[in-house]
Order: C-alpha cells, then sequence, then structure tokens
C-alpha cells in the first residue's frame, strides 16, 4: 500500500430543500486502501458515495479522483467520465442480459478476444465462471452480488464504490459473501469507498472508518483508533454500545457510581465528566452489599450478556464467561476491569 | 358447493360459446362454394387493409406514447405534471364520437374547408377518408393504453440500474438506448398489443372514415344481406384474433423474467432537458391539442350550435334513460354471472378451472360486430323468440363484458385471504352462509367497480346495439350513429357530451387515486 492520495474531498456541501444532507465533509482515500462509511440511516453516508460517484452535485465543495478535479464550483464530470467501478444495494444486474453481457457492459472499445478474456477472468475471479449464460433471475442472492462486483471490476476502475453491498443478503451468507469479496479487493489492491450502516461488517471490511452523523464526520482512522480513541460521543456510543457513566475529576483519577477509575485525565479537579464503558470494561462479583443489581441476563452462546441496575438508576452492561451463570436479582459489586485507558467526555 | 359452481359456469361457458361456435361450424360446413370467398381479392384486400392500419397505428402511437412517458415521468419537462395527467384523456373519447368530430372539422364541406373557403376561396382539402383519417383518428384515441403501460414501468423501473449503466462508462442517451428501452420491452409489447386490438375491433372509426377493415366490411356485407360473406369475415376476424391472444400469452409469460429486484429505493433524479425544453413542450402541446383540445372545442361548437338551431333533440332524456336502464341491467347481470366462476377459478386453483379461466377470457378481443352477427345468426335460425329482443342484446353485452367484469372481481377477491373464509368455516358457518357474512361484504368495493366498469363500457357499445337492439330502442350511441351518417352534426353533440362525461367519471377517480397514492 503506498501513501499516494487517490480521492480528496473537501468541505463537501450537499442540501435537499431544508436537510443538510452532507455538511462539510472532508476526507481522503489512500490508494489501495478500503474506506468505511458508517452511520445510522440518514447520516450522508450515501450521499457522501453519490457525491464521489458523480450521480449528485455537491453544492459547494471540491472532489478530487488520482489527479483529476472531476467536482468543484465550475467542473462536473459525469459519472460515466470518472472511471469507477459501482456496486449497488440491491445489485442493479441489468435483467435482460446474460452474466456475461452484464459483466461485459462496461468493456467498451475492446475486441471480442479481449472482452470474452477479461469477463472469463472476472467470473473466474468471483467464482462463477460457469454462469456465464443465465439471466440474473436465475441467480442467488450471493450469485448477483459477486455478477455486480465482476461487473463494476471489469473495466479496471481507479476507484471503487459500494453502497451497503451486502444489507441484501441473508446474515448466514453475508459473513461469507463478505470474506470472499474483501480477498478479492485486496489481491487486486483495489482502491474501495463502501457505505455500510452495520459496525460489525465495517470493522472487519474496512482498513480505515469515517464515522458520520447527520450530515458531520465525526471520525476518521484505523477500526483500532476508532474503537478505543473515540474522539466523540456519538462514536463511543455508536460504536461497541457504550454506556456512560458520570465521574468527578478527582486526584488520582475520576470518582464515579462504582469506585474510583485510576486514570489520569488532563481536566481540571471537580469536571463533571462521563465515562464510555462497553461490557467488555465492566466486571462484578456476587455481593450482598454490593452496588449494583443484575436485572436481566442474555444468553450469547459464546459468553453471557448481562444488564446492571446501579443504585441510581444508571444501567450498566457487562459480558462474562458462558460458563458463569448468575440469578436475576442477585446484588452484585460492580467495578471497572480493563488494562487500557477509557474514553472520557466532558459532561 | 363445487359442482353448484361448476353447473353455473357451464351454463355461463355454453352461453358465450355458442354463438360463436355456431358460426365456426355453419360456415365451415357451408360447402365449397362459400369457401370461394376466402379467395376473393375482395378478402385479402380486406385483410391487407385491416393489417396495414394496425401496423400504422402502433408504431405511430408508439412513437407518440414512449416519448411523452419518459420526458412526463423522468425529465423536467415544464409542466409536467399537468401533462401527466392531460394526456391519457383520450382514453374517454369513445371512437365513433373522435371519428364523428374529426370528419365534421375536416370532412369535405367540413368546419376546415368552410372556413378556409370564406377566407381564401379554398374549395377542395385533401382528402381524410380511408386510409389517412383513420390512422390519424384511432392513432390520437389509442396511443394512451402504450402510454399508460410504460409510464407504469418506466416508474416501477429501478433507477440504480440506469446509474450502474452510467457508472460503467455510458452517458445519458446510450443508457436509454441500452438499458432503458430494452427493460421497457415488455410494457410497450403489451400496449402495442392493446392498440392493436383496439383497431382490429374498432368499429366507429373506420366507418365513418370509409375504411374497409374487417369490422366494417362485415357490417357493410350484413346490411347489404351478403350473409354468408359476413359470417366469412367473422371466421377469419376469430382467427386473427386466436393469434393475437396466443402472442399476448407468451409476451405475458415472458415479462415475468424481467421482475427482479428490490425496487426503487429512491426517486431518480430528473434529467435536465437544457435546449431540448422547447421542443418537448411543442411536442406535448401538440399531442395534447390534436388528441384533447380540438376534439373538445369541436364537441363544444356542434352542441352550442345545435342549441341555437334548436336542434338538441327533444327525446334526448328518453334515450338517457335508455342507455342508463341498458347499462344498469346489463352490468348488474353480467356482474352476476361472473361471481360464481370467480370463486370457482380462484378458490379451486386446477387445470379444470384454469382451462374455464382462458375460455371466459377468450371473447374479450372480439369484436361487438362479430358477436353481434353471430347472435344474428343463432337467432334467426334457432331463436327466432329472441331475435330483436332486449335479452338478446343482454347476452351480446354478456359475451362482450363478462371478462372485463371477471377482472375486477378476480382482483378482489385474490386480495382475500382464503384463511378469512377458512376461519368463518372453523367457527361453524356453512360454505353459503360464509359467502355471504364474509366473502361478500369484504368483495363489496370490487363489485362496485367492476359494476361501474362494465355499466359504461355498455354504454359507450356501439356496434352490436345497433344490430341487435329491439326496433325503436335508441341509446346514446346509437343516435350519435344515426345522426352522423346523415351529417347531422349538431345533432349528435349532445348525446356525444353526455357519453364522454359519463365515461369521465372513471378516469377522474383513477387520477385522484393516483396522486393519492404519490
Amino acid at each position: 500500500m503506498t501513501d499516494s492520495i487517490a480521492v480528496h474531498c473537501e468541505n463537501l456541501i450537499k442540501r435537499y430543500n431544508d436537510t443538510q444532507a452532507v455538511n462539510q465533509i472532508s476526507l481522503d482515500v489512500k490508494t489501495g486502501e478500503i474506506l468505511a462509511l458508517l452511520g445510522p440511516s440518514g447520516c450522508g453516508k450515501t450521499t457522501t458515495l453519490r457525491l464521489i460517484a458523480g450521480f449528485e452535485k455537491p453544492d459547494s465543495g471540491r472532489i478530487i479522483i488520482g489527479e483529476r478535479v472531476v467536482a468543484d464550483s465550475i467542473t462536473f464530470v459525469p459519472p460515466e467520465k470518472r472511471g469507477i467501478g459501482m456496486v449497488f444495494q440491491d445489485h442493479a444486474l441489468f435483467p435482460h442480459l446474460t452474466v456475461f453481457d452484464n459483466v461485459a457492459f462496461g468493456l467498451r472499445g475492446k475486441t471480442k478476444t479481449e472482452i470474452r478474456s477479461i469477463v472469463g477472468e472476472m467470473l473466474h475471479m468471483v467464482g462463477l465462471l460457469s454462469f456465464s449464460k443465465r439471466y440474473p433471475h436465475e441467480l442467488s442472492g450471493g450469485e448477483r452480488q459477486r455478477v455486480a462486483l465482476a461487473r463494476a471490476l471489469a473495466p479496471k476502475p481507479v476507484l471503487v464504490l459500494m453502497d451497503e453491498p451486502f444489507s441484501s443478503l441473508d446474515a448466514d451468507l453475508r459473513t461469507e459473501v463478505r470474506e470472499h469479496v474483501r480477498r478479492i479487493l485486496k489481491t487486486i489492491q483495489a482502491t474501495v469507498v463502501f457505505v455500510t450502516h452495520d459496525q460489525e461488517e465495517a470493522l472487519y471490511m474496512g482498513d480505515r472508518l469515517a464515522v458520520l452523523q447527520k450530515g458531520h464526520l465525526e471520525q476518521i482512522g484505523t477500526p483500532e483508533e476508532i474503537f478505543h480513541e473515540s474522539t466523540t460521543r456519538f462514536v463511543a456510543e455508536f460504536i461497541g454500545d457504550s454506556d456512560f457513566l458520570k465521574g468527578k475529576i478527582v486526584k488520582g483519577g475520576i470518582q464515579t457510581e462504582i469506585g474510583l477509575i485510576k486514570q489520569l485525565v488532563d481536566l481540571p479537579l471537580a469536571t463533571q465528566v462521563e465515562i464510555a464503558l462497553r461490557p467488555d470494561d465492566i466486571d462484578f462479583q456476587i455481593d450482598g452489599s454490593g452496588n449494583s443489581l443484575i436485572i436481566e441476563r442474555f444468553f450469547r452462546g459464546a459468553f453471557n450478556l448481562y444488564r446492571l441496575r446501579l443504585d441510581s438508576g444508571q444501567i450498566l452492561h457487562a459480558f462474562t464467561e458462558h460458563t458463569r451463570i448468575l440469578p436475576v436479582g442477585a446484588r452484585v459489586q460492580a467495578h471497572v476491569n480493563t488494562d487500557h485507558s477509557l474514553n472520557i467526555f466532558s459532561a | 358447493m363445487t359442482p353448484i359452481l361448476w353447473g353455473f359456469s357451464i351454463l355461463v361457458v355454453i352461453a358465450i360459446l355458442l354463438p360463436i361456435t355456431y358460426l365456426i361450424i355453419r360456415v365451415m360446413g357451408a360447402g365449397s362454394d362459400a369457401w370461394q370467398g376466402l379467395l376473393r381479392p375482395q378478402m385479402f384486400e380486406t385483410i391487407a387493409r385491416t393489417a396495414w392500419l394496425a401496423i400504422a397505428v402502433t408504431t405511430v402511437s408508439a412513437f407518440i406514447a414512449v416519448p411523452i412517458a419518459w420526458l412526463t415521468v423522468r425529465t423536467d419537462l415544464p409542466f409536467r405534471k399537468m401533462w401527466a395527467i392531460l394526456t391519457p384523456l383520450p382514453l374517454v373519447i369513445p371512437s365513433y364520437v373522435g371519428g364523428y368530430l374529426f370528419a365534421s372539422a375536416f370532412g369535405p364541406r367540413g368546419l376546415l374547408q368552410q372556413l378556409l373557403e370564406t377566407l381564401f376561396g379554398v374549395t377542395r382539402l385533401p382528402e381524410i377518408y380511408g386510409f389517412p383519417g383513420a390512422m390519424l383518428v384511432l392513432t390520437l384515441l389509442s396511443y394512451p393504453y402504450i402510454l399508460l403501460s410504460t409510464r407504469a414501468a418506466l416508474s416501477k423501473l429501478d433507477p440504480s440500474l440506469e446509474e450502474a449503466s452510467r457508472s460503467l462508462g455510458y452517458g445519458n442517451w446510450s443508457t436509454f438506448w441500452r438499458v432503458t428501452l430494452p427493460l421497457l420491452r415488455p410494457a410497450l409489447g403489451a400496449g402495442s398489443l392493446l392498440v392493436a386490438l383496439y383497431v382490429l375491433r374498432d368499429f366507429g372509426v373506420v366507418a365513418i372514415m370509409r375504411y374497409s377493415t374487417f369490422t366494417r366490411a362485415i357490417y357493410v356485407s350484413y346490411t347489404s344481406f351478403d350473409r354468408s360473406q359476413a359470417a366469412l369475415l367473422s371466421l377469419v376476424v376469430v382467427l386473427v384474433t386466436l393469434v393475437f391472444l396466443f402472442i399476448e400469452t407468451r409476451t405475458l409469460s415472458r415479462t415475468k423474467y424481467f421482475q427482479i429486484g428490490t425496487g426503487q429505493a429512491r426517486p431518480p433524479a430528473l434529467i435536465q432537458l437544457g435546449y431540448w425544453r422547447l421542443p418537448a413542450l411543442l411536442f406535448c402541446v401538440t399531442v395534447v391539442f390534436a388528441s384533447l383540445i380540438l376534439p373538445s372545442g369541436l364537441l363544444i361548437y356542434w352542441l352550442i350550435r345545435g342549441l341555437r338551431a334548436g336542434e338538441v333533440i327533444p327525446s334526448l332524456g328518453l334515450i338517457a334513460w335508455n342507455s342508463i336502464s341498458a347499462s344498469a341491467i346489463g352490468a348488474i347481470v353480467i356482474l352476476l354471472a361472473a361471481i360464481p366462476v370467480v370463486i370457482l377459478i380462484v378458490r379451486r386453483p386446477n387445470k379444470a378451472t384454469l382451462l374455464l379461466h382462458r375460455i371466459t377470457y377468450s371473447t374479450f378481443a372480439l369484436p361487438g360486430v362479430v358477436i353481434a352477427l353471430a347472435l344474428v345468426f343463432f337467432g334467426a335460425n334457432h331463436a327466432p323468440w329472441l331475435y330483436q329482443t332486449f335479452p338478446m342484446l343482454l347476452l351480446a353485452y354478456g359475451i362482450l363484458f363478462l371478462p372485463q367484469a371477471m377482472g375486477a372481481v378476480r382482483t378482489t377477491l385474490l386480495q382475500i385471504s382464503p384463511n378469512v373464509e377458512e376461519a368463518a368455516r372453523s367457527l361453524g358457518r356453512h360454505p353459503v352462509q360464509v359467502f355471504f357474512s364474509v366473502t361478500l361484504p369484504l368483495l363489496k368495493s370490487g363489485l362496485i367497480a367492476g359494476a361501474s366498469l362494465v355499466f359504461l363500457t355498455i354504454m359507450k357499445e356501439l356496434p352490436a346495439t345497433l344490430i341487435l337492439a329491439p326496433i325503436g330502442f335508441k341509446t346514446l350511441a346509437t343516435s350519435i350513429w344515426s345522426a352522423v351518417s346523415e351529417a347531422f352534426f349538431a345533432q349528435a353533440a349532445a348525446p356525444a357530451l353526455l357519453i364522454v362525461l359519463m365515461s369521465s367519471l372513471p378516469m377522474a377517480y383513477f387520477i385522484l387515486n393516483e396522486k393519492n397514492v404519490e
């Protein structure tokens, strides 16, 4: 992976009537990386993708693909001239064309022999060589997904865009197709921007993640950075389902309802803060005079997820091993048990 | 329950098929002399004329309808919504009313010629009678069939298909030819078939424009007492119609393959017409003017002229009453006949009921002239007591419009889950009680819709009414016809306006509903 920039977006703004779909988004995609645009529905991730593709025109801002300005206040390059390959949410395979013709669709100005060899190569790559004469309606969801990928990759685009590419697949199929697709994209070292609302998928697929909310870019970074060093409360809440516990800065750490958390924070004493706690950060023991009650237990197979209620009414979640089964209603002593630093936000 | 339904359905099938079957058998058994008629040059000419007219009207209609569908659904055409509402409206003009208005304006000694004569001394206009007039009027009246089907397909089309083509390097124009148009092909095919059948069945326009396609040739032979020729022509029409129906079932079964995908997630961005805006607008203005504004204007003109001359027939009330009562009785009887047959088809789907379905639908494409003629033959030879009576006319309406009534009932019945009926059975009701306490109340809205549709179609029907109505029984349609055939254009205006207004009601309802859905 080189560190050259494949896509550069600068202060993108897009409004629809009264809603600000994309508000001052700036981000870079490095050549050969997979960037995941992640956020809840309506956060502007799909609009950002469609701005890069050229299906929408930004109200202001600049987009550069490779060396070329494709959108700014005077330039607008239409999608067909941007050299992109797009995989759509519902695959958008042409129902009137065979698998072969779908993949060959974007290969213009090539001889028949060239087309045959490229399409063959693409179908081989996605493992559908024997399906070339079939029509889209004769394929399963996963097969359609792979044809859509082959069709987008065939013209050797400089940039691959994927709009919720796995959302129309069944859950069990999704994991399998996802692995396959990531392997292919990495083999050909494609530069990819892909949109998802599923944090697990973003963490799995993305070399880097961009978390969006209400048209804003909240944070961009590697999956580890996003997870462990969330810069905003929204990111911490959206990634890893955090609970937020109130605390106060004291000497030597943060005083909370479940005791002193020994983490030094560069804030004045007595500042009110909130600490993002994920279920793996919390542990507890049975204790008749403990600080919380077990109100629910969810068996998740590999582990148990407990829901605890502190005396203040605050809810915390905690993972324990799958063999440790404790009764609902038991009083326990909860405490923070982690060796990494926690995300702190001023309240 | 089932045997009773079957017994009833078989009676219906017999009533529907008997006249046509009788006609076919009689022609077939008429001996080689009659068969010589098939080889007469007149026969070939009729076939060629009909085919030529059908092909021309369908082609020109497609060239009018597809651009309008695309412009009103996908572009920033000025007043897009208004054009979307106005362009299907010519459907409410019955063909003989359209033919009458155009003939009155552009025919010899018509309004245009009179006007040009006072202004410039022009005494002759290019001939409108024959092919040009028939083609022009039929196209203007029937292009909405293609428009509605392609427009529906276009607005259901997944916009990401076109976006995929754009992302693969094709511009707007090549995307239209390579992706959009191929995807519209089934809808275009279905619409074109409707237009071709409309031409094949049409009596009003070809009769007024004096262009002898099958329906006019049959009518002329019949009125000149050359009945064997009329029967022979009818037989050929039946065969041609069967070919069309075969094509239709083939197209329908192929369209299934085109329906994949999850439907559209976002409305597609409107295509900027740029400097094509003006030509596009001009095109819509021309089509709406010729197909809607001009006929309405002419109708109002003739009405005013008729009122001034005191020509509005005093018996209009009686005629309207005849029309309304005949249509109402027809609608109720046909609907009652349709219900048991539809229940059998929908609730007991098997090979036998599928055949029943096919048979009962098969008559929908037949021209009214042919049905009427078959009934005349049958009545004259085997049921003289029925000949030129009201029940005979009702039977003709039944044969012509039962498919329409069945369609309406079937759509509603398919929406009622059989579980609801089974629930009532499990609560201890007898099937007959279930029908009256559960099925019928749920069917009510569909029945009302079906009945009003049949009511209006009967009211507009001309050829069968003309041939079979009891002597002295004049309806709105037949009084327009007789006024027009004697060139009393002003006399035809009032009944024509009544019919157009009546047929506008379901169209208005349809438009309002379509807007609600949006």
